[in-house]
């Protein structure tokens, strides 16, 4: 089992079975709500999945560097101007919930609330 | 008229001469799919007024002897993670239930102004995320050459309804070879451009660094037309590549004679016996013109499934996170905020896409990023370098596409076997390469069998033209799948005959 130099050892982490409170937390922070039966689930399908991982941890990649792009490219820049875009009225049409203008979501303030990575 | 196995381009001949109007396609395409969408599942939305309004204004044009479009009135149908104006969109969601897109993907728009006729939107894996379009929260789409087996995925109503004749061509999406593999399973030509070559401009995002566009079409010549409408620079996507687009049709030269066709070790070590003898024959066909093989090795490649397996799901983590209810789509009932995103997002999103998620996110949460998703794209730099390595001294890559022929629903119940599924075509996308996946023969039990041509960046020609080859020598000819016989009794005698060299224009 090889690391990653110099990254507090995290090339460990795909070779152990990940634990229901890892689960629990991964859910918190791709925000995505899960019944327990899934969350049982997703305990064992994950750590199978992650073993697959194993074969790189294992590969020297000591000065290779990382792909950005695939096929050699420039990321270009542009003039800064306003070019014509979806009217208000359009673009806000498809929104579950919507006063005017604006959209309407559930209070974003919950006391007594944690939020995640608070 | 018997017009659904027309080719592309014959159909835009037969239309362009007068022998029949786009009008009259458009209504037979729509009166096949009244017939046999029913039990093969391929549509999740028809648009047969816009469809008809389309066809209309194209024999308008030709009755004022305005010359015509390149595609004029050739029926196609797009795979649902292309947003169409004013025509229900769901990359195979439910998290995307009823949401009417206000604007037109650029190949969309691109396929519009080429004349074609938009028949309607085709099933797929949920946000295209699978190999046999199992994941769609819609409904199951069946393999036209066997309705108890899958078409592939995620691009599986593209390929279905392309091999059943519901349409003359189909744009699907590739991440991992979701054109490429469909296309192998309902034995029809499938290309995934160069990265960059076809603006994702308007596509639902899966995984950004892997995601192409491309066409799933009944022959070689077909998938060359089709390309020519969509590729090509467009400012609106950052990453699309500003480079001269040639004329891919003249590509089809049927002159392979010292072309070198690399043959890569690490892809024929394990497949179904058929699959091997099946692309054995491409291979020969190849050489039998004049083609040179050359053995080669791509060390890295097993690390191709694994890496992938980090990248795309990584992408997908983040590309998702704009399915939260606020601005389109779905929204659960909640009491804050938080509980609305989260909410919203575990009653929308199916298991697969979960999975995958939730993988994305373990990659890249702080602690995780540099023994994860780092090393998934210095391995990427590894298998790019082997393909550099490899194109030195060949011009093309000839694969398998697929290990195996369709498989039986159900048969993958196990995420990672059916991640295995995709293991021939999968560092294609991590290179950024060209890849055609172009009909060899059949199995024993009758399924579609296909070889996997890669090519150097940007040269989707010679894979053309190797493809073309490959196709009129040991293609499927005018067999057309089995699957649907007993529902349409085929209105052509069933000839077995070889097409000669598939020439632009040239009819299957």
């Amino acid at each position: 089992m090889t690391t990653d130099e110099g990254h507090e050892g995290a090339g460990d982490a795909g070779m152990s079975a990940l634990t229901r409170t890892e689960v629990e937390e991964i859910a918190v922070l791709a925000r995505l709500h899960l019944e327990p039966a899934e969350l049982e689930r997703m305990e064992h399908e994950l750590t199978s999945i992650l073993t697959y991982f194993t074969a790189l941890a294992e590969v020297d990649t000591a000065g290779v560097p990382a792909m950005t792009h695939a096929v050699p490219m420039d990321l270009r820049l542009r003039a800064d101007v306003a070019l014509p875009s979806l009217p208000q009225d359009t673009a806000l049409a498809s929104a579950p919930r919507r006063d005017g203008a604006l959209i309407v979501v559930p209070s974003s303030i919950t006391p007594g609330r944690t939020e995640p990575g608070a | 008229m018997t017009s659904e196995y027309w080719s592309v381009a014959d159909t835009a001949r037969r239309i362009a001469a007068g022998e029949t109007t786009a009008l009259a396609v458009t209504e037979a395409t729509l009166a096949r799919i009244a017939i046999v969408d029913g039990t093969l599942g391929a549509y999740l939305a028809l648009d047969g007024d816009g469809a008809r309004a389309q066809a209309a204004e194209i024999d308008r044009l030709r009755a004022s002897n305005a010359a015509l479009p390149p595609l004029a009135g050739v029926p196609i149908a797009l795979k649902d993670v292309l947003v169409t104006r004013g025509l229900a969109t769901t990359a195979g969601s439910k998290i995307l239930e009823g949401w009417i897109p206000p604007y037109d993907a650029h190949v969309v728009e691109r396929l519009r102004a080429a004349g074609a006729v938009v028949i309607g939107k085709v099933n797929c894996d949920e946000f295209a995320m699978g190999s046999s379009t199992e994941n769609s929260a819609y409904k199951p789409t069946r393999n036209p050459w066997n309705l108890t087996r899958v078409p592939g995925g995620s691009s599986g109503g593209s390929s279905a309804a392309v091999a059943a004749g519901l349409c003359a061509a189909s744009l699907g999406t590739d991440t991992g070879g979701s054109i490429r593999q469909p296309a192998a399973f309902c034995g029809v030509v499938g290309l995934k451009p160069t990265y960059g070559r076809v603006s994702r401009w308007g596509v639902v995002a899966f995984a950004s660094s892997l995601d192409q566009v491309g066409p799933l079409t009944r022959n070689v010549g077909d998938a060359a037309l089709v390309l020519q409408a969509i590729a090509g620079f467009d400012p609106r996507d950052s990453t699309s590549l500003d480079a001269p687009v040639p004329a891919f049709a003249d590509a089809l030269t049927g002159d392979v004679a010292g072309l070198r066709i690399g043959l890569p070790q690490e892809f024929f070590e394990a497949m179904d016996e058929d699959v091997r003898v099946a692309v054995s024959s491409a291979v020969a066909a190849l050489v039998e013109r004049g083609a040179v093989t050359v053995d080669l090795s791509l060390p890295h490649t097993k690390l191709a499934l694994p890496a992938y397996y980090l990248v795309a799901p990584a992408e997908a983590s983040s590309n998702l996170a704009r399915f939260d209810g606020v601005r389109y789509g779905q929204r659960a009932a909640a009491t804050d905020l938080a509980d609305m995103y989260a909410r919203t997002r575990g009653a929308g999103f199916g298991p697969e896409v979960k999975r995958r998620i939730m993988l994305g996110t373990y990659a890249l949460r702080a602690g995780h990023y540099d023994a994860f998703y780092k090393k998934a794209q210095q391995i990427r730099t590894l298998i790019k370098r082997d393909f550099d390595k490899a194109f030195r001294y060949c011009d093309v890559i000839l694969t398998p596409t697929t290990p195996t022929v369709a498989f039986p629903f159900g048969a993958k119940a196990n995420p990672v076997d059916m991640y295995l599924a995709d293991v021939f075509t999968l560092s294609c996308n991590l290179a950024g390469l060209p890849g055609l996946s172009v009909p060899c023969g059949l199995s024993g039990d009758g399924l579609p069998i296909g070889a996997q041509l890669l090519g150097k960046p940007l040269d989707e020609a010679t894979l053309l033209r190797a493809g073309g080859v490959i196709e009129g020598a040991v293609g499927l000819g005018e067999r057309r799948p089995t699957g649907l016989a007993t529902l349409v009794p085929s209105p052509r005698p069933a000839r077995i005959t070889k097409p000669g060299h598939a020439a632009p224009g040239g009819d299957l």
